[in-house]
């Protein structure tokens, strides 16, 4: 194939322009060359005789005249075993790798192989010589982790085609050849256990997408008792900074039940995702009992890597997202945050001189959040099964304001919303999702009736206490104080959670729906007290019960004892 | 020889063009003009067409001045001779000292990968309480000084450069006014710092647009130190005349502003500049501390806004104190567990009772009656903030949790302090026992009892949550 080749009329910030000749696609990649190096580029607009490039890499040096090669193929990424447990930036080189060869720094213009080469897996065959296979078709299988890897027919192969032959069951390399398959005009093709997708286009091989029902269980309370996410559903979480966003999306990486975890570190600060890099492979799944880290992928593109790039890492953590759920599991992808991503679209829209829409984002900054987020979804594959991928993202507004474009544009397409406030993390109020602003379109595993009972009091709490900001607790009928306690105490002991608390940071499903009912047990009783004193005694005292039962392991002798204390103080209340 | 240019197409703000060929971007060019020399940055390329921003303003540039092409980027010469040494935004001296001109490195070099950055664990001491006690300062650690104008920040950050326990301290200084330049230099001249400190300053009546390398230059030689295993501390002043100059030749530049009018990319490149903090392992760190003062005292302003996104928590500068309540270091729950053992009690339990003091305040404000408790109170508050909050004090870590406590046994009981008893029992100062006995007695009416209770009752709940729960800042 003839090598197609432009040279470089025009540089500005990561953007170049390109004259070429021939024909070259939208989203192909290219590469231009300085010195040798080679930096990897994308084509984001064509007019006439010039594409205009995004550079993933620092534009330094690069001159007018110098050549670019284009690929003909759009930015794709490998697939295939060996993506658990991986590090990866934006563009799915390995970082640990690149550490080993260059050391502390990420030089210019490196491409590692993402799955390590000739790394071996032991294969075990699904199907025949003459058998028929289509895109999707499962041929075979190794061992990653704890999981089946599937090896597919890639997923963009059209028409039917025939087995040739297949490799025994043993050990090969992930590159090699094993199997042949022969299309209808008779042409012979080697498939190996990898293949290369391009990143921004879904993969769409299954029968059909289904409505997300069953609740996704993060073991955070607030969110699975109040703002529940679906199976294949999507979330946003918006918060000013210091609101505690990335704590949240630690906490559902490690305790969400899901089979694989997907985290992108998209712009944010590198110090965050090094906790996790290091942390993950010492911590265990409570589930399996073996490493987290064997259940997740990083995609890091902190905020000092290139800005291009980071655009990419979205697109990428989706599609590794999207090829594991193919393989019948369920999949969650952590994006944070989506703002930066947002913001990278801006400032490639900055220099390809579009017209801006609000905030200078781009007018197609609403699509492209949508199309994102529709890559979700619980599907039925073609052999029955089913896989899912939920995606949650961050959104980090300008001003914590929630009126900014990204925020809005989000809310619109996600099926929960975790509105993260200055207000409670200030308070220490954690994890500080607004209970009053917050929603969800996903139901809960806990019965409704309970939780109606709970945001019931929430909502009247929070309009007696904005009334006693203003008429003091004087002014304040009992009657009302004790809404207002009720509601303070739902707020400290159940939708606080202590995060590093061994028991506390995971509540179980059968745990939030026994607690919870206990809650509406006593938000029901109408308690027969004088004086405010004694009322906010007793709250105090019943909260710090509550507590204590917070941290202790459900099912255990100290766990009924302390159900027994909590009785006794209700009915010492009722009685008196 | 490179050739020489000296046709100026076109002049606006601070930004020239000029045709010329095999320029690389981001290459520097030297202007001479009638004021003198100029180094000028490549800053877009367009055809034949080479766009730069002239480091020393255009104004008095000449459409046939001189441009020669250097045939290199920005570069920094680096040597143990810069220590002590004052350069301006573009390099060279400003201190009527010899140019150094061997060993020279590129600024703004490759950003360092993350699979190689490790979880911060040594702190640095400052011996200020705010920050040791409260919100201590980790190697590696990217903080910004959120003030307005006309608070004591460059004080801050002298004082900070002169005690913290660093091997060399590199000040970058943006916007600088004369005054604040000269005070800097005195004042660690005067403390015998000099020798280990490195300035790069752009005054405020010097072009904006030098102010632009400032960080970038401060950053690659700190990187460099680092690596030769220096502990390096960099102090920028201020952050938002950088953002400032960033706004300026965007605008010029005709790119479509966002917000505010600044550039759409401010985020992206305000952390490249912060994520230079790093901790090498087997090898140096640099800490970095810069103050953003805050237009308008606004935090949602870009500047600070894009800032805190970034940064690993912040210091508030307020009245000339470092705020407790909306300062935090986000890295201190990574060293303050192995300190001493009542560093984080100390920490969390003066804060609870000086947020207690602050509603008392108010309450005083607004007449309420003050009941015995809050007289306490508004003993303890006055009190914390003479011997902890104030900017002169100057003591260490260990001596700093002592006053903690002799404060504390001034104003409270033991219990109403709601510290766990083991601590009480190993820390609170003997020598007050029987006086504070006496005062407990004295106070000792039904009244504040009863009042008594319920604070307590309030602050046992929250020490069970505090300690963990602040880790949850991030």
């Amino acid at each position: 194939m003839n090598q197609r080749i432009g040279e470089i009329v025009g540089i500005s910030g990561n953007m170049i322009n390109v004259k070429f000749e021939g024909a070259i696609s939208q989203n192909e990649v290219g590469f231009a060359i300085s010195g040798d190096e080679r930096l990897k580029s994308e084509v984001i607009k064509i007019q006439n005789d010039i594409a205009s490039l995004q550079v993933y890499e620092s534009t330094k040096g690069l001159m007018i005249g110098d050549r670019v090669e284009f690929s003909s193929n759009m930015l794709s990424i490998q697939l295939g075993p060996g993506l658990l447990t991986q590090i990866f930036d934006g563009l799915q080189n390995p970082l640990p790798e690149i550490a080993e060869k260059y050391g502390f720094f990420l030089p210019r213009g490196v491409v590692l192989d993402s799955l390590g080469d000739d790394r071996p897996w032991h294969f075990t065959p699904m199907v025949k010589p003459g058998d028929v296979v289509i895109a999707g078709t499962r041929i075979g299988h190794v061992p990653e982790t704890q999981f089946t890897h599937y090896i597919f027919v890639p997923f963009n192969f059209l028409g039917e085609y025939t087995v040739e032959s297949i490799v025994d069951e043993g050990d090969h390399p992930v590159n090699g050849t094993i199997a042949t398959i022969k299309d209808d005009r008779g042409q012979t093709i080697e498939l190996s256990m990898q293949f290369n997708w391009p990143v921004k286009i879904p993969i769409k091989n299954y029968q059909q997408k289904l409505m997300p029902t069953e609740t996704l269980n993060t073991n955070v309370r607030i969110i699975d008792t109040f703002f529940p996410v679906a199976k294949g559903g999507t979330y946003c979480i918006p918060g000013p900074f210091g609101a505690g966003k990335t704590v949240l999306q630690q906490i559902t990486s490690r305790h969400a039940d899901v089979d694989i975890v997907i985290i992108a570190a998209c712009g944010e600060r590198a110090g965050e995702i090094v906790e996790t890099m290091r942390e993950f492979p010492e911590l265990t799944d409570p589930k399996t009992g073996r490493a987290l880290m064997e259940r997740t992928i990083i995609i890091a593109n902190t905020s000092s890597m290139p800005v291009a790039a980071r655009e990419a890492s979205v697109y990428t953590a989706t599609t590794l997202g999207e090829y594991y759920r193919q393989m019948g599991l369920n999949v969650l992808l952590l994006a944070d945050s989506t703002s930066r991503w947002a913001q990278a679209m801006r400032e490639m829209s900055g220099r390809l001189e579009e017209i801006p829409g609000e905030e200078a984002f781009p007018a197609y900054l609403e699509s492209r959040i949508a199309e994102f987020y529709e890559r979700a979804g619980i599907v039925e594959l073609s052999d029955g099964e089913f896989g899912s991928l939920t995606i949650g993202g961050t959104v980090s507004p300008a001003g914590g304001n929630f009126e900014e474009p990204v925020t809005q544009s989000t809310l619109k397409v996600v099926g929960a919303f975790h509105g993260l406030s200055r207000e409670r993390s200030d308070a220490r109020r954690y994890p500080a999702i607004h209970p009053l602003e917050s929603w969800s379109k996903y139901e809960s595993f806990v019965p409704a009736e309970s939780i109606r009972i709970a945001k019931d009091f929430l909502f009247k709490g929070s309009e007696v206490h904005q009334m006693m900001m203003v008429v003091g607790e004087e002014g304040t009928s009992i009657e009302d104080f004790i809404i207002y306690l009720k509601s303070e105490f739902v707020d400290s002991v159940y939708l606080q959670q202590n995060a590093f608390d061994e028991v506390d940071a995971a509540t179980s499903p059968e745990r939030q729906t026994l607690v919870l009912q206990k809650i509406g047990e006593i938000l029901d009783v109408e308690f027969q007290i004088e004086n405010k004193e004694e009322a906010r005694k007793f709250f105090y005292d019943l909260r710090q019960a509550f507590i204590d039962l917070n941290y202790i392991q459900m099912g255990t002798d100290e766990f009924t004892r302390q159900e027994e204390v909590i009785n006794d103080l209700i009915k010492g209340a009722v009685e008196a | 020889m490179r050739k020489v240019y000296n046709k100026i197409l076109s002049i606006s703000g601070n930004v020239i063009s000029v045709e010329a060929e095999g320029i690389a971007y981001e290459e520097l060019a030297e202007i001479t003009s009638w004021r003198g020399k100029s180094l000028a940055q490549v800053i877009k390329l367009e055809g034949n067409m080479v766009y730069l921003q002239v480091f020393a303003g255009s104004r008095g540039i000449s459409t046939d001045d001189e441009i020669r092409f250097l045939g290199h980027p920005m570069q920094v010469s680096f040597s143990d001779d810069m220590l002590g040494r004052i350069f301006n935004g573009s390099g060279e001296p400003r201190d009527g000292g010899p140019p150094l001109t061997e060993n020279v490195i590129e600024i703004a070099g490759p950003p360092v990968n993350p699979a190689k950055r490790i979880v911060p664990k040594r702190m640095i001491r400052t011996n200020i309480p705010m920050i040791d006690v409260f919100n201590s300062l980790v190697a590696s650690q990217k903080l910004p000084i959120f003030s307005i104008s006309g608070e004591p920040y460059n004080e801050l950050l002298a004082r900070i450069a002169m005690q913290a326990e660093v091997d060399m301290i590199i000040l970058g200084g943006m916007g600088l006014k004369f005054d604040q330049y000269m005070f800097f230099r005195n004042i660690l001249e005067e403390g015998g710092a000099l020798g280990r400190s490195i300035f790069f300053i752009h005054t405020a009546d010097e072009p904006v647009v030098e102010s632009l390398m400032v960080p970038d230059l401060a950053l690659a030689v700190a990187e460099k130190f680092a690596l030769q295993g220096k502990e390096v501390l960099c102090l920028l002043t201020d952050m938002t005349n950088f953002a400032d100059a960033l706004k300026e030749i965007a605008i010029t530049m005709e790119q479509v502003p966002s917000n505010r009018g600044y550039p759409g990319d401010l985020y992206s490149q305000l952390a490249s500049r912060y994520e230079k903090a790093v901790d090498f392992e087997g090898s140096g760190a640099i800490t970095t501390l810069a103050v953003t003062t805050m237009p308008g005292d606004d935090v949602t302003h870009p500047v600070p806004d894009n800032t805190g996104y970034i940064t690993e928590g912040q210091f508030y500068l307020k009245n000339g104190r470092i705020e407790p309540f909306g300062s935090l270091s986000r890295l201190k729950q990574q060293v303050n567990d192995d300190t001493r053992s009542d560093h984080r009690a100390i920490m969390d339990g003066m804060i609870r009772l000086y947020a207690l003091y602050k509603e008392t305040e108010e309450k005083r404000a607004m007449g309420f009656r003050m009941s015995s408790w809050d007289q306490k109170l508004l003993k303890y508050g006055g009190r914390f903030e003479a011997g902890m909050m104030d900017l002169s004090v100057k003591i260490s870590l260990e001596d700093a949790l002592d006053r903690g406590w002799e404060i504390l046994a001034e104003c409270f009981t033991p219990e109403e302090t709601g510290l766990r008893t083991e601590l009480i029992r190993e820390y609170w100062p003997v020598d007050l026992d029987a006086a504070e006995e006496e005062s407990a007695e004295e106070s000792a009416d039904d009244q504040a009892e009863a009042e008594e209770t319920a604070v307590e009752e309030t602050t046992e709940a929250d020490t069970e949550t505090t300690d963990e729960v602040t880790k949850l800042d991030g």
